[in-house]
């Protein structure tokens, strides 16, 4: 993928020495989350309109291929003719909460969400952790063996996997692995997030957890890792013809510490933003593999809510991967305040 | 008079900086297996009929045995309706390809064109672009095509226009920032000078500088498509009576592919979705190596 | 006590078109508490041969001859030897100050790390004399704290100053301190590096393009075209009555203000200086030489000495003015 710019460093350069009223550090952090109150107002706008403004009837993909209590049919068409300003008020009031519960579980919509959210968090938070540390390091080796034979097999490994769909990946991990061919015994569970009849509090169950986990995370890991490798070392790379690096190898620094102290520090700039702002394919990652080893969290229910298709379901979930896209990458940009000092000060 | 041989010097340049991107590119190894590669599939793609006739992707007409592994007959064994796995594939590639191209072609107008005018449009319109533009990037891409594609029901059709509506963001950024760097330059503040409207400016200055850029990320774009439309079709949004790439793969997860060992239904289509997605990411890279080496000490 | 000495080297660069020579045959010596001015336009080898002193030249470089620091042969020595060397003997200031410093590491901490690293002090006494070393290029001791882009074009080039004095060398390089500075400023970072000269008794080599700023700044000066000397003299002798039409050029490239023979005076040369992997035979300078002959196109001149001075042409003695 070509590297997007991170922000844009020029344009917050500041005059030697002049302070502001509020302290430049705060009145960007301000800024960014100002910005990020923004997005989220346009995406629960978008939320609300995407359905009502789309061609066909509403209520039709309420009612889709399926038979509706009679009640709930008189509850959807009061809603949807009523006019639209009354709507979106009603709607703004809690945009979090649709007044329908979910269709396919019957029940209201965060009840169903609610138990799902800690599988996923698992999931992709231990992927995405193993990813940063093992990407950033392959990277940076790769970057100063550049042209070795390290690098030309490591880049190659990477492209290949950035080239992959994960859940192809996955599946093809599951069927040799767990299904076992050509030889291989299948060892790895099938499935799930735990053996049925497990009480995952205990420690046992923690464990059986996470040998069921042991699969996906892996696949997740690999596959974000390769991409995280890439933006490293072209990160690093890009670092390398730096002229302060010349300075510090005539200090007499020995090349690990150059590489050590000046080069990557720097080069981890545009990479932490770049990992960041990707966290929208870290998403669809966790929805597409949790579908493929049926583990019961926000992404499996993404596939079941589409299936239905689950409106109310399908609405909140949307909201609320947007809503943890646009914290992340508030966190990103204040993060990359911290490391820079250019941007801050 | 003038202008006429103007235009024409100007367009000898640009078919001369073409062409040496062009013999650029012969030079480079990664490139050139991307294209061949990209090639192969564009061929076996075009040639699917006449290889293998349409019949044999009628569920009704199978003539192989369920889940049969790879034998002389069945290069790639059969899918769980006895069909031909190998048939399956190359008719596959037709989907897959055209759905790629075509919603790259929707994204990079859309994105080249709001990233054009984004950066040459200052004041009110610009930044509303621009921050359109944020916005679209901040949300996670399948969430939003899961929805999108939902909400307009599933055909080809919609797939592209998902894909296409969903993509153009990064591709808009990015021409922003190469359009904001173009408009700084000399020229075009003389263009400016001499009466140019800003759809002159854009069209005949800023695009034609931009274009190389474009080209570099289209090729990354059509990569991203292939894997979205991939997705996409996995999860069930795609045309149920399309056969792609994506499809087979959803038909092989849900019919139990997995549990029954038939590794050779699930093996094939995603292989061939990692090698033109990686040849596509190995022009694209060799392009953006072209066009803005990055060279280490040596 | 000769603190710097270059006996015919030669250094060649590998690159894809095939080797490039960027210094051809130059011998050249610095003794300790003098200044040695190396002037000529780009391309012409002077950073190289600035670089090799530390062995600060890319991997595949071949470097014949012998460069001699403080007596020891600076190729010969071992790679500890060599880091021990960098910066506690000989420092660099760099060209370009702007990109020299790390730009997300305070001042100080740049300041400290040869300290650190060559002298066996603690945090605390690195700090002491990071204040001093400021305070001795003129900046306030309490700008250590900010980085390098809270700091204007001629701070940084005071701070890049005091960086390399941090270890107390014997011998600093500067190549184009100046340039990319404000006149003014310019001014002051010479002075700045004159009063250190005098200070510490170093010894100095001053690279620049600029001949007029070498002139007044330096004992000697030694000007270089396409990898080669073309002449060497007293700083005032080679700026007011030059050799070498190469050397004649360069000075009159530099407006002296009020006065009248300059108007006259030919400008520049026409042409660009020819790229080190392709010189033509004879002189490199023949193709833009307003005074060659037939000889110049074949035959190669040597530095060939007239008294205190050296000049490369076939016709310098014909050219004292």
């Amino acid at each position: 993928m070509s590297l997007i710019s991170g922000p844009d460093t020029a344009s917050r350069s500041s005059v030697p020495g002049r302070r502001g009223v509020l302290a430049p550090g705060v009145r960007y952090g301000l800024s960014r989350l100002l910005s990020a109150v923004g997005t989220f107002i346009f995406v629960i706008l978008f939320n609300f309109f995407l359905f009502r403004l789309l061609p066909g009837d509403p209520i039709s993909l309420y009612t889709r291929g399926r038979d509706v209590d009679p009640e709930i049919k008189r509850q959807l068409q009061a809603r949807f003719n009523a006019p639209i300003g009354e709507q979106f008020f009603a709607y703004i009031k809690n945009p979090f909460v649709p007044e329908l519960p979910s269709q396919r579980f019957s029940a209201p919509v965060w009840d169903v969400i609610g138990p799902r959210i800690w599988p996923t968090l698992l999931l992709v938070g231990t992927a995405t952790v193993l990813a940063t540390v093992f990407g950033v390091w392959l990277g940076i080796r790769s970057a100063w063996k550049r042209g070795q034979r390290f690098d030309k097999i490591a880049t190659t490994v990477t492209l290949v996997l950035y080239s992959m769909p994960e859940f192809w990946f996955g599946m093809i991990l599951l069927i040799v692995f767990s299904v076992g061919v050509f030889g291989i015994p299948g060892i790895f569970p099938v499935g799930g997030l735990s053996t049925p009849g497990v009480d995952i509090g205990t420690l046992a169950g923690m464990a059986d957890v996470a040998w069921h986990l042991a699969l996906p995370v892996f696949t997740l890991t690999v596959i974000y890792l390769a991409e995280y490798s890439l933006v490293m070392r072209a990160s690093l790379i890009d670092e390398m013809g730096a002229d302060y690096l010349r300075t510090a190898r005539a200090k007499g620094l020995r090349e690990a510490d150059v590489r050590r102290r000046h080069a990557v520090p720097n080069a981890l700039l545009p990479t932490t933003t770049l990992i960041f702002l990707n966290l929208g394919f870290v998403v669809g990652g966790a929805i597409t593999i949790e579908y493929v080893f049926s583990v019961a969290g926000l992404g499996s229910l993404t596939v079941l809510a589409l299936r239905g298709p689950d409106i109310p379901l399908l609405q909140t979930l949307f909201l609320l991967f947007s809503a943890a896209v646009i914290v992340a990458n508030l966190v990103a940009d204040l993060l990359y305040a911290r490391l820079d000092p250019r941007v801050r000060t | 008079m003038t202008s006429v041989s103007t235009r024409s010097i100007v367009w000898a340049r640009r078919r001369r900086s073409w062409k040496q991107l062009g013999e650029q590119f012969r030079r480079s190894p990664t490139g050139m297996v991307g294209l061949a590669i990209f090639v192969t599939f564009a061929a076996l793609a075009l040639a699917a009929p006449l290889l293998f006739d349409a019949s044999q992707l009628d569920v009704t007409k199978a003539t192989g045995g369920v889940y049969e592994s790879p034998t002389a007959r069945y290069w790639l064994g059969t899918d769980d309706a006895g069909r031909n796995v190998l048939a399956l594939v190359v008719w596959g590639a037709r989907i897959s390809l055209l759905v790629g191209l075509c919603a790259t072609v929707l994204s990079m107008f859309i994105g080249t064109a709001v990233g054009i005018a984004s950066g040459h449009f200052r004041g009110l319109i610009g930044g509303v672009l621009d921050r359109l533009i944020d916005w679209f990037l901040v949300i996670p891409f399948l969430p939003l095509a899961i929805v999108l594609a939902t909400v307009l029901g599933k055909s080809l059709l919609n797939i592209i226009i998902v894909i296409g509506v969903t993509s153009w963001p990064a591709t808009a950024r990015l021409i922003r920032a190469q359009t904001l760097s173009v408009e700084g330059r000399p020229y075009l503040e003389r263009a400016k000078a001499l009466g140019a409207g800003d759809l002159h400016q854009m069209t005949r200055h800023v695009l034609p500088n931009v274009m190389p850029l474009v080209l570099a990320n289209t090729t990354l774009a059509v990569s991203i498509s292939i894997l979205s439309e991939t997705t996409l079709s996995f999860l069930g949004l795609g045309d149920p009576t399309a056969v792609s790439w994506g499809t087979i793969l959803d038909d092989a997860f849900s019919t139990g592919a997995i549990s029954a060992g038939a590794w050779w239904y699930l093996a094939a289509p995603g292989a061939c979705v990692v090698l033109v997605v990686l040849a596509f990411n190995l022009v694209g890279r060799a392009l953006e190596d072209i066009l803005d080496p990055r060279e280490g000490p040596q | 006590m000769t603190l710097l000495e270059f006996d015919d080297v030669s250094i060649t660069y590998q690159s894809a078109q095939g080797p490039v020579p960027a210094v051809r045959n130059v011998s050249l010596s610095l003794p300790l508490g003098q200044t040695l001015g190396i002037a000529g336009e780009s391309g012409c080898g002077k950073t190289t041969l600035a670089d090799s002193v530390l062995r600060l030249l890319p991997k595949n470089t071949q470097v014949t001859g012998h460069i001699r620091l403080d007596g020891e042969d600076v190729m010969a020595m071992s790679f500890g030897q060599l880091r021990a060397a960098r910066w506690a003997k000989a420092a660099v200031v760099f060209q370009g100050a702007q990109h020299a410093l790390n730009p997300v590491q305070r001042i100080e901490t740049q300041l400290a790390e040869p300290i650190l690293l060559h002298e066996d002090v603690g945090g605390h006494a690195a700090r002491v004399r990071v204040g001093e070393l400021l305070e001795q290029v003129g900046l306030p001791a309490n700008r250590a704290g900010d980085y390098p882009h809270q700091l204007s074009g001629g701070q940084k080039q005071r701070v890049m100053i005091a960086m390399a004095l941090a270890c107390r060398p014997s011998l600093l390089i500067a190549d184009e301190p100046t340039t990319a500075l404000d006149v003014m400023v310019q001014a002051q970072v010479l002075d700045l590096l004159s009063s250190l000269v005098r200070q510490f008794g170093l010894g100095v080599v001053l690279i620049s393009h600029d001949l007029s700023v070498l002139a007044g700044a330096c004992d000697r000066v030694a000007v270089m075209y396409a990898g080669r000397i073309v002449e060497e003299g007293a700083a005032t002798d080679v700026f007011a009555k030059p050799l070498h039409p190469y050397a004649k050029a360069l000075a009159g490239a530099f407006p002296r203000i009020g006065d009248p023979a300059f108007r006259y005076a030919p400008a520049g040369l026409p042409g660009d200086p020819p790229f080190p992997g392709d010189l033509p035979p004879g002189c490199p300078l023949h193709p833009r030489c307003p005074i060659a002959v037939d000889a110049c196109s074949t035959v190669e001149p040597l530095l060939t000495r007239h008294g205190d001075r050296g000049a490369a042409c076939h016709r310098a003695g014909e050219v004292l003015v």
